[in-house]
């Protein structure tokens, strides 16, 4: 209580019902969801510590949602168990879980102003009256609303809303908090300034978030860890890093801004025979048994483009011809189809205007090469050709600022 | 040549004038015999000014007896149709079971089956039952020919009714029949008021069927049509009018609602500009 009443902390420790009191994990053993004979989840586990902040993330209907709704309570799994705080919640229904959830479209209630929004969940709990006063004040100045605190819902712009949606949640200081692409409906520019501000917050109150979005750049620069789903399915579950670095899969690496792909196999504990390309040795290569096949992962901007014949040192390399260029500002993207017909995209920065000059154009063959650490091995996802999901430039720009 | 293309540009409007003056001339002549001053039994010439009958327009014990009778059977309608009927639409939009497409397409039926169908099929069923008639059988009556008016009404409000919001006041800690109370019923408010005043007037408004299950009992439209053999006493223009004006101050009333509501989303989107270029990022 020594700081002012705004500040968050000093009415959690006097609230009996305060989080942060280290139990806010959540568990999922062996959960399947199916709808009918469709399995939107299927067979996951996830281990999330108290105080996380834990994204999920993955291409729409790939079962985010699904998932999050069954911690809610929202949804009874078919099979397989969730823990809150080491209990297990079956049968448990949403609104006797300690969780709260930011949903998508905000779901305000249209009836009622910001205040009584927010004093919604207090007042079930039955809070004393001049106590939840006090927190729904202090929670609507947290998100900057305090002079809207007697206006309706449809009076307030999409951001401010988010603010609510937000603020109606955390007043009740859960020990999980469930966030539904919370920013999904934003435009850029707003939803870049939330994102600041949600992480933010999440570090000042230390409620495990879990949090849902498509959005890869926005999970690699908010998160502690990120578990990639798709079809139902984790693909891999690690920090934001080692999801860029080290993806796990052709999906993952597809999905986590763009990768090259080129196909390759085992030839023993420290090697890898790249597909009409050279052996390279990696240490990689150790995680897998001899024969396999798999991929074997560059990313753009790690691939040196030189004139074929001239290649530097003792760098693998593979041989291409350029497809096309296209000039996106603070870098030339190439794309280069290589001996085995994938196609490869080449990042190579914008140093000076005559620098770009030399680069080779159209048609021209060339010698692509990189450091063997720069290299990452990754199997091919469970009936998924991770090329399929390359996505646009900007994807790449946001995962080079993480790092 | 310049007449007729005039003319023909601006034929809706006329059309239009003219639909309005054929809809709303029966009642204009109504309010306007309401200040009439007949010389003999029968209120159908002019005769002279007066506001006597206005002045005294529940002086009528007759008139005073049924329009009371009508207004008690209104409300008790209204009342009775529109809570089943709003558990009816629940039902209807909100769970699933055996029958519901079939019961989905019975609800409508009362509304397309002649009044005198009904109106006859009622009176053999309380003969039947031996049911005296009376106030009860009335209200029988009148409340199952309302309920699905009332049911329409409440679920085209329900089909547009975001369930989400129920799940966030669960997620809030709400137990179902609190978010029921909370949530769900003030949600429902505007169509829930729109089946109240609709079965209301119905209920009003109905002869055919009363005609059939009144017993002794004489309503507002009984009594009129009674009078009618003998000459209606001028009163009856006077409340009719008074009932008219009632009306159309409601649906003012509702219309202004709307307004309101369409305001409020307009800002919403202005709102939405201002922000994206006032916060600094
Ligand atoms: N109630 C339901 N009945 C039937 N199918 C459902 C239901 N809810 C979800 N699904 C299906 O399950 C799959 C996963 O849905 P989910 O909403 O979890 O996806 P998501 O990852 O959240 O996608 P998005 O990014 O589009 O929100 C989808 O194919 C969806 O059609
Ligand atoms: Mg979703």
């Amino acid at each position: 209580m020594e700081t002012s009443p705004a500040r968050p902390d000093a009415e959690r420790s006097g609230s009996p019902a305060a989080a942060g009191d280290g139990r806010g994990s959540v568990e999922l053993q062996g959960v399947t969801k199916k709808f009918g004979t469709f399995t939107a989840v299927d067979d996951i586990d996830l281990e999330i510590g108290d105080g996380e902040f834990f994204t999920m993330l993955g291409p729409s209907g790939c079962g985010k949602t699904t998932t999050l709704r069954m911690i809610a309570g929202f949804e009874q799994p078919t099979q397989g168990e969730v823990l809150i705080d080491g209990q297990d919640v079956a049968g448990l229904p949403a609104y006797k879980r300690p969780t709260n959830t930011v949903f998508q479209n905000y779901a305000l209630f249209p009836h009622m102003t910001l205040e009584e929004n927010v004093a919604f969940g207090l007042k079930r709990k039955k809070v004393p009256k001049d106590e939840i006063k006090r927190r729904v004040a202090d929670e609507l100045e947290r998100v900057g609303l305090s002079g809207e605190a007697t206006r309706k819902p449809a009076q307030l712009s999409g951001g401010q809303q988010q603010r609510v949606a937000l603020a109606r949640a955390l007043v009740n200081l859960p020990k999980v908090l469930l966030l539904d692409e919370p920013l999904g409906a934003l435009d850029l520019k707003l939803r870049k300034g939330l994102q600041v501000e949600l992480k933010k917050i999440q570090e000042e109150v230390g409620i495990t978030f879990v949090y849902v979005t498509h959005d890869q750049e926005e999970a690699l620069t908010m998160s502690d860890r990120i578990a990639i789903m798709n079809k139902g399915r984790i693909e891999q579950c690690a920090g934001p890093e080692e999801v860029y670095e080290k993806p796990a899969t052709t999906f993952v690496a597809g999905f986590i801004g763009v990768s090259n792909l080129l196909p390759a196999r085992v030839i023993s504990g420290s090697e890898v025979a790249i597909e009409d390309g050279p052996t390279v040795s990696t240490p990689d290569a150790a995680g897998f048994t001899t024969g396999e096949e798999l991929f074997a992962v560059v990313r753009p901007e790690k691939l040196e483009v030189s004139t074929p014949g001239q290649a530097p040192g003792d760098r693998p390399g593979i041989e291409g011809v350029v497809e096309s260029s296209l000039f996106l500002g603070t870098a030339t993207q190439l794309g280069v189809t290589v001996a085995d017909g994938s196609k490869l995209t080449v990042l190579v920065p914008n140093a000076s205007e005559e620098e770009r000059q030399r680069l080779p154009g159209g048609g021209a063959r060339v010698y692509l090469s990189w450091e063997p650490e720069h290299m990452h091995l990754v199997t091919e996802s469970p009936g998924e050709d991770g090329t399929e999901n390359f996505q646009p430039m900007q994807t790449q720009d946001q995962g080079d600022q993480t790092k | 040549m310049n007449l007729w293309s005039r003319i023909r540009e601006n034929a809706v409007l006329y059309i239009g004038i003219l639909v309005i003056f054929y809809m709303l001339a029966p009642i204009v002549v109504i309010a306007i015999f309401s200040f009439n001053d007949p010389t003999g039994k029968f209120n159908f010439e002019w005769a002279g000014f007066t506001t006597q009958y206005w002045a005294g327009a529940f002086d009528n014990e007759e008139i005073n007896r049924s329009l009371w009778l009508s207004i008690r059977l209104a409300f008790f309608t209204s009342l009775g149709a529109t809570i089943l009927g709003t558990l009816i639409a629940l039902a209807l939009v909100r769970y699933e079971f055996f029958g519901r497409k079939a019961a989905n397409l019975l609800i409508v039926i009362p509304i397309a089956t002649p009044e005198v169908v009904i109106g006859a099929a009622l009176l053999s069923l309380f003969v039947y039952a031996s049911a005296a008639l009376g106030f009860t059988t009335l209200l029988i009556a009148h409340i199952m020919f309302s309920i699905s008016f009332a049911v329409i009404v409440v679920r085209s409000r329900l089909i547009g009714f975001d369930r989400r919001l129920e799940e966030a006041a669960a997620d809030l800690g709400a137990a179902p029949l609190t978010t029921f109370f909370r949530i769900t019923l003030p949600l429902l408010a505007p169509g829930i008021a729109g089946a109240l005043m609709l079965t209301f007037a119905l209920s009003v408004d109905d002869f055919v069927i009363s005609n059939f299950n009144a017993g002794a009992e004489v309503t507002f439209p009984l009594y009129i049509f009674g009078a009618n053999q003998r000459g209606i006493p001028v009163q009856v223009n006077v409340i009719a009018t008074i009932l008219f004006a009632v009306t159309i101050i409601a649906m003012t009333f509702v219309i202004l609602q709307q307004r309101r509501a369409e305001k409020m989303v307009e800002k919403r989107a202005d709102d939405d500009k201002k922000a994206s270029v006032a916060i600094p990022i």
